[in-house]
């Protein structure tokens, strides 16, 4: 019952969207089943599985609206919950923002779903559970690990013909490895739409060599360096900085997008067609991406394309609602569901190979904006750092605190390596000129 | 969490805050529908026990929780969103062949409720065979039938929607005509309707509401803009905490007003507004050493960050080394006794029973009765934070009562209880703290936080900050944030004010665990100082 057909969902909402009363009404239904296990001191501490079917409507008046949700499916539930939606739309004061619901839409076709990830048992998450925590064993050191995969459905119906259907599944691990003495820790996430590219003891292997590479970490002072972060680690900065991306807020001056212009100056009030990055600099959002694929509508059931944010470091693009866009007069833009940076061909290997002095960083922790206007963050290294010379890692280093903004360091880029599937986006490893850190952590 | 879970507001200062939604969502007057006959609960908690102890289990406990809550969101002259949602449920933790095994479901029927206690023990079953020490619990004594509720003056869900909206139009009307350009501000009421029942014999029945009405302001000058947010704090109390009374105001000359247990939300955003206006012009700070007098409503913060979480035990064990990290306070270090945590004027202590407070309940989500206890004594660690399964690992016999769970539908663990730092005894104003310092910076609200994994390394900064020359404050000043290690950082305590000063702030959304489940604490403190403290300029050309 929890995963519906499309078929079996068009039926229900369009019983749904019968019962309504309203100007205008929109259906979201989504279903989801997963599971999940934990584990910490090399032994499993929880595990559950979890099940869920919502439905949600929201009723409009004019342009009064009131959303109501519900997990009962029986046709007095049904009613009841279009009826209690149209009870608040009626009590809500007018929305001067409400724009109509779309009308029908076409959409590409997304590969979000895989049947290995549904197949998933208790069993299996048990098993790759274990396959991490044994060799931690036999190397004397300690796991601690989470594994999650979820399998659902979106579908979306409305009184204006719009139907939108789509099903994804999602796996993901990461685990922690510690020496003993806790002196040394490795880390390393995996996230994929197929099970069965998860290998839970491949991926460890890497966390349990940084664990034991990073005991006795030498003291290198603070300041600007030439740093290689790994995909894990450049995901928060980049991803901070793309749900920044807002014609909005841009257009009302507070935004890093905003453009300053001085009193009875005219001009565009953002940086759309302005380069702000190094021109190798590339983001994009394609819903039919081979490694990352995402649904292909938003969450009010508009198409989404593949569509530039970045190009050439120019800013190509900036999400917007139907509202803004109306009195913006621009094209309605949607958030997509997922990135792709561009990236080149070499491996992190390589990328480290061809450093002379620099650090590498497995990830960042803890990272919290300091400045929306210049997008300066704040935060720290963690789980994997270490000092690059001549080609070579030389030694693992304290962890630092870095102050930076995205803005830098995508206009301080040397290189850009294979991009990799990381919260559900691709980024590449980026070897950065002049990253700042400003004091040292005694944290392992 | 599931992504639906969630509703995400883009607002000022929260970055995109997502916000736990899981439930149903009602019309408000079902809100106020009479909750289930507590007879029926325990009919349906006996149930759930005796189904898994037939199945093997030495222990087990059932959660019937109902909880409800509204969302009242506004930008500018525009109401976005009214919400109310409930859910329901029943969580059966248990233990069988010497570990934990939980399960849940929204599904109440006698016949359901059954099969959810079988699978939570046949989960405990299979988990067995990874398990490679049993769990121990501490004895907590059986109390029988009891109930507890927040004392609330008003409670929040029965006030008209009108009236919320009425407020928030108010405060956002009083910041966009004293300076402020935009402003996001927000209602957010809580209620937990919880039943425990456990095979120790406990059947406990708690009506816990709390409250949170924050705003986020802005404006924009010539060259940028400016954020502050509200100065107001998440509580464990009815609405009456939005009357704004006289008597709770705490005035500091040149700096503005602090709230103590009522919270005057429009005279807040109005200040807001002229303040906005002055960090546009206001001076950057310059780098380097400084006294800094913090007061309650950012210092809270710092002890959740630097305190609350390097304390709990199971960060300190490993638990939740994958996720929010370990910690620096290991139990060797507790066990010398002589660990200097703080300057000997530095007292923090843990509790769940402070009125007014969001940790405040009469027992935990595993039947213990609540209490408080010393965490930092004379600025020495003496304790952390324990559950019934970890306290004899640190040879203790008794809980501290710090089990919590979101939801019915999710296990519960532990969590941080209240931790606060006691108040000078000598009952000295804040202005008096202020007045013996030479260069310092004074800080109020809560800005920009970040904190190592192991709780070693911070950088805090704030919503305002005032330079002192001289022991007067002087200007409003910008772009400050301290950097420090936790140890240093309190043993420089050097003064704090006293119990007329002592204010609770706290954390409505503290997420903890995979997978992750949020909490709401408070930190109680006076406005307190530190010496001589790194402080960092944060504002860049890019």
């Amino acid at each position: 019952m929890t995963i519906l057909t499309e078929q079996k969902a068009k039926q229900l909402l369009t019983k749904v969207i019968g019962f309504s009363k309203a100007d205008e009404v929109e259906c979201n239904l989504d279903g989801q089943v997963g599971g999940n296990i934990r584990y910490a001191r090399n032994t499993v501490s929880t595990a559950g599985e979890q099940s869920d079917l919502v439905l949600a409507v929201q009723s409009t008046f004019g342009k009064r609206t009131g959303v109501a949700t519900i997990n009962e499916f029986d046709d007095a539930s049904l009613q009841k919950v279009v009826e209690r939606s149209e009870e608040l739309a009626k009590l809500a004061p007018e929305n001067p923002e409400y724009m109509p619901l779309f009308g029908e839409q076409k959409y590409l076709k997304s590969n979000t779903f895989f049947d290995t990830t549904a197949n998933v048992t208790p069993a299996d998450r048990a098993q790759a559970a274990d396959d991490s925590i044994q060799p931690s064993i036999k190397n004397k050191l300690t796991a601690s690990g989470f594994l999650e995969e979820t399998v659902g459905f979106s579908a979306i119906m409305n009184n204006k013909g719009l139907f939108a259907y789509n099903q994804a599944s999602n796996v993901d691990f990461s685990v922690t490895i510690r020496t003993n003495d806790g002196k040394g820790s490795g880390w390393v996430t995996r996230d994929y739409s197929d099970y069965k590219l998860l290998d839970t003891q491949q991926a460890s292997a890497i966390a349990m060599q940084k664990a034991m590479d990073s005991v006795e970490a030498k003291e290198l002072e603070p300041g600007k360096y030439t740093v290689i972060l790994e995909p894990a680690a450049s995901v928060g900065l980049l991803g901070n900085m793309m749900n920044a991306f807002d014609q909005r807020s841009a257009d009302e001056g507070r935004s890093f997008l905003s453009n300053k212009l001085k009193e009875g100056e005219k001009g565009p009030k953002n940086k759309l067609g302005q380069k702000m990055f190094d021109e190798r600099v590339n983001v994009y959002s394609d819903p039919q991406h081979d490694i990352a694929p995402s649904a292909p509508f938003a969450g009010n059931g508009h198409a989404l394309q593949r569509m530039d944010w970045i190009k050439d470091g120019v800013i190509a693009n900036m999400p917007n609602t139907p509202f803004w866009a109306k009195k913006s007069d621009n094209d309605y833009v949607p958030e997509p569901n997922a990135y792709v940076m561009e990236g080149g061909d070499e491996s992190l290997e390589d990328m480290i190979k061809n450093t002379r002095r620099g650090i590498l960083v497995t990830r960042l922790w803890y990272i919290r904006s300091l400045d929306p206007q210049t997008l300066l963050y704040t935060g720290l290294t963690r789980d994997g750092t270490f000092y690059i010379e001549n080609g070579k890692i030389k030694y693992p280093i304290k962890n630092f605190r870095f102050n930076e903004s995205p803005i830098v360091m995508l206009n301080n880029i040397e290189a850009l390596g294979k991009p990799q599937r990381i919260n559900g986006s691709m980024v590449p490893p980026m070897k950065i000129r002049d990253f700042t850190f400003s004091s040292l952590s005694d944290a392992v | 969490m599931q992504r639906r879970d969630f509703i995400k507001l883009g607002g000022v200062g929260m970055g995109a805050l997502t916000l736990p939604l899981s439930g149903v969502a009602v019309s408000a007057e079902q809100l106020l529908d009479k909750p289930m006959d507590v007879a029926y609960k325990k009919k349906l908690a006996d149930i759930a026990l005796n189904a898994a102890k037939a199945k093997g289990a030495t222990y087990a406990d059932a959660r019937i929780g109902r909880y409800l809550n509204q969302f009242v969101t506004t930008q500018e002259r525009v109401v976005d969103n009214i919400v109310n949602t409930e859910s329901a449920g029943i969580g059966i933790r248990v233990i069988a062949n010497g570990t934990w095994g939980f399960a849940s479901t929204s599904n109440m029927t006698p016949d359901s409720i059954a099969k959810t206690a079988e699978q939570a023990v046949a989960v405990a079953m299979a988990n067995s065979k990874f398990q490679t020490a049993p769990v121990k619990l501490a004895p907590v004594k059986g109390v029988g039938d009891v109930s507890w509720q927040t004392p609330i003056k008003k409670n929040a869900f029965e006030v008209p929607i009108k009236d919320k909206v009425d407020l928030l139009l108010s405060v956002n009307d009083a910041a966009l005509t004293n300076g402020a350009n935009y402003i996001r501000s927000i209602l957010f009421l809580v209620n937990e309707q919880k039943y425990f029942a456990s095979t120790d014999g406990s059947y406990i029945d708690q009506d816990v509401h709390r409250l949170w009405a924050p705003f986020f302001a802005t404006a924009v000058g010539k060259n940028g803009f400016k954020q502050r947010a509200a100065l107001g704090n998440p509580v464990g109390m009815g609405f009456e905490y939005l009357d704004g009374r006289e008597e709770d105001k705490i005035k500091i000359a040149g700096a503005g007003i602090g709230y103590k247990n009522s919270y005057d939300m429009v005279e807040d955003a109005a200040a807001a507004g002229k303040q906005l206006q002055a960090k546009l012009k206001a001076r950057s700070v310059e780098p380097g050493k400084y006294d800094l007098v913090l007061d309650p409503a950012h210092l809270m913060l710092t002890i959740h960050e630097s305190v609350g979480h390097p304390l709990e035990l199971d960060r300190v064990l490993g638990y939740e080394a994958n996720y929010a990290g370990t910690s620096f306070a290991t139990l060797d270090k507790w066990r010398s006794g002589k660990f200097q945590y703080g300057s000997e004027m530095v007292n923090l202590f843990a509790d769940k029973t402070q009125e007014g407070s969001l940790g405040n309940v009469a027992y935990d989500d595993e039947g213990v009765k609540t209490k408080d206890w010393d965490l930092v004594k004379d600025g020495i660690l003496v304790n952390y934070q324990a559950t019934r399964d970890q306290v004899h690992m640190i040879d203790q016999k008794e809980s501290h009562g710090c089990c919590y769970s979101q939801s019915w539908r999710d296990v519960q663990f532990q969590r941080m209880p209240n931790v606060s730092l006691k108040p000078n005894e000598k009952d000295i104003s804040a202005e008096d703290v202020i007045k013996d310092v030479e260069n310092g910076i004074y800080i109020a609200g809560r800005g920009s936080y970040s904190i190592d994994q192991q709780r070693y390394n911070f950088q805090f900064g704030g919503q305002l900050f005032f330079e002192i020359k001289d022991g007067k404050i002087t200007e409003q000043i910008e772009d400050v944030a301290y950097q420090s290690n936790t140890q240093q950082f309190w043993n420089s305590c050097a003064q704090l004010a006293g119990k007329s000063d002592y204010r609770l702030g706290g954390s409505f959304f503290d997420g903890k665990g995979q997978p992750s489940q949020v909490s709401a604490v408070s930190h109680g403190c006076p406005t307190t100082r530190f010496n001589n403290i790194n402080v960092i300029n944060t504002a860049r050309n890019v």
